[in-house]
């Protein structure tokens, strides 16, 4: 059984966490673009933490239940209803079969994710369902949710108890915390300076690739290039124009651009929630420091599993 | 066979770019290639991608990973690691039309080299090229070794959509766009060869280390073709 999207929504696709193992071959790793948010939800309805949700942009989606559901809402607050009804996110909560649930514009940040107890039964393409847009795999065809579209739903029982949330957990998006990137000498200390002291702000191109910015260009001072190598997640790259581009999930692989900066793996959850006109500052942390955030996150939310 | 000791350098907090050297050559690419392969036929579970590229490879690391054990446990792969001093190479035949509704660019290229068209088509497909490495996206081959002479700088504003199959130059490389994606390369032609499978990827006409030749055809080879592959 199933649920029917009704209105699919801005650009909703389905995520897990995504797709290993294929980035030499141009394939990034695509996955929840805010996986903390990911990984509640599918905790808070007792699913592993990689299974396959929905991940609504800006706006949500309206959706027909067709059979009793237990589901979680998480990440930034989309107005939802059920029946007319208001409903709670980081709290599981019970679908009846028939019910229409449906979720409005944003109130906070970029994304929101409804997990389902069970998952989605959907195939793996590649070793996972996230959908990487522009390879067109995983998820439902490749591609956004459309009007009239079913995804089946898995077998909960399967399925241990849901953990409980005290709290929602709310991050400060105004700072982004980065590391040294490869091309860092390039850059001069005035332009390091401008990079941490003045705020930049998410441009209107902003999508699961990438998210230009605006604020005061910074460029090197060397006119070599960058002979094309690997970019990192979360990579800061300062294009021709100065103004710098964070990679993100559905990232080329690739690239020329010289890297400044990286935001630290810790912080990728928050770029996930960052939309255009949001304004941020880049603040620089040692590699040991973000290795350190990175692991106590992780721990956090190994011992939610726990619990 | 000799064993290579590469610069191992943290990229970002979960990722390492293994340097072999500072420049685009055939010699630094035999180590990036033996390197990759290695990579690639001996899994590890902390390791969750790794992009070759022209002089380098960037390592991907679960979120579990401290940055020095990555490192050393990088290390001790690389000394299992030799290098062949020459390896066989699979030998690729890329047709390509380059009239001027698929050369999108050509005239661009014209003006900036001073060629004629015949010029440009015979200059480009008179080269054997090595097929560096994939990257940007899906099966997009980063193909070196084209004369210098045809170099032209990117488009001063990308495409948002490169149609599929086009072949571009940039600088004095050469690629191919196995999908539809926005590109900044000057389009000189376009292959109607389907170069990326997404259900098997893995096994893409072209893939890293290949011999590269770029066959000129004709409009009605290049229809014919491409409604006739498999």
């Amino acid at each position: 059984m199933s649920i029917k999207v009704i209105n699919p929504g801005l650009h909703t696709t389905v995520q897990d966490l995504g797709r290993r193992g294929y980035s030499h071959l141009g394939i990034s790793g695509a996955g929840a673009a805010d996986s903390i948010s990911l990984r509640l939800a599918n905790l808070l309805v007792g699913n592993l933490e990689n299974d396959s949700a929905l991940e609504m942009t800006l706006t949500g989606g309206e959706f027909l239940f067709k059979k009793d559901a237990c589901i979680a809402l998480t990440g930034s607050v989309f107005p939802a209803l059920m029946n007319g009804e208001k409903l709670p996110y980081y709290r599981p909560f019970q679908i009846i079969k028939g019910s229409k649930i449906t979720l409005g514009p944003t109130q906070d940040g970029a994304r929101c994710y409804l997990a389902i107890r069970g998952g989605f039964q959907l195939p793996l393409r590649l070793g996972s369902c996230s959908t990487h847009i522009m390879t067109k795999i995983g998820g439902l065809d490749g591609g956004v949710l459309r009007k009239g579209q079913e995804i089946n739903i898995g077998d909960p029982d399967q399925n241990k108890a849901g953990i409980k949330l005290d709290q929602a957990i709310h991050l400060d998006r105004s700072i982004l915390r980065i590391t040294r990137g490869l091309q860092h000498d390039w850059f001069d200390s005035a332009a390091w300076k401008t990079l941490q002291e003045r705020p930049y702000t998410i441009s209107s191109n902003f999508d699961r690739m990438g998210l230009r910015t605006s604020g005061i260009g910074i460029y090197p001072i060397t006119a070599k290039h960058v002979i094309t190598e690997g970019i990192p997640l979360g990579a800061v790259q300062i294009p021709g124009n100065g103004r710098p581009i964070i990679s993100f999930v559905d990232h080329q692989t690739t690239g020329g651009y010289p890297k400044i900066a990286n935001v630290i793996t810790a912080d990728l959850c928050k770029v996930g929630q960052l939309r255009s006109g949001d304004e941020f500052q880049f603040q620089l942390v040692t590699m040991k420091e973000a290795e350190f955030l990175r692991l106590d996150q992780e721990k956090f939310l190994n011992e939610l599993v726990k619990k | 066979m000799f064993i290579i000791n590469p610069d191992f350098i943290p990229a970002s907090d979960n990722s390492i770019l293994i340097k072999f050297g500072d420049k685009i050559s055939e010699n630094l690419h035999l180590k990036v290639f033996s390197y990759t392969q290695y990579l690639l036929k001996n899994p590890i579970t902390q390791i969750i991608g790794i992009s070759p590229g022209y002089n380098s490879i960037l390592v991907r690391l679960d979120n579990s990973m401290r940055l020095n054990e990555s490192i050393d446990m990088l290390k001790t792969i690389g000394k299992s690691i030799h290098i062949r001093q020459r390896i066989k190479k699979r030998e690729i035949q890329i047709p390509v039309c380059y009239d001027s509704e698929m050369g999108l660019d050509l005239e661009r290229v014209m003006r900036h080299t001073t060629y004629s068209r015949n010029k440009i088509i015979k200059s480009h497909t008179s080269r054997t090229y090595l097929a560096y490495f994939i990257g940007f996206s899906a099966g997009f081959p980063y193909i070196g070794g084209m004369d210098e002479t045809l170099a032209t700088p990117r488009l001063d504003t990308p495409r948002t959509n490169v149609p599929t199959g086009s072949v571009g130059i940039a600088g004095n490389q050469t690629g191919i766009y196995p999908l539809s994606t926005p590109g900044g390369w000057n389009i000189i032609g376009r292959t109607p060869l389907k170069l990326f499978d997404k259900d098997n990827p893995g096994t893409s006409i072209v893939r890293m280390g290949d011999r590269i030749q770029f066959i000129a055809i004709n409009q009605d080879k290049y229809e014919y073709l491409r409604s006739n592959q498999l």
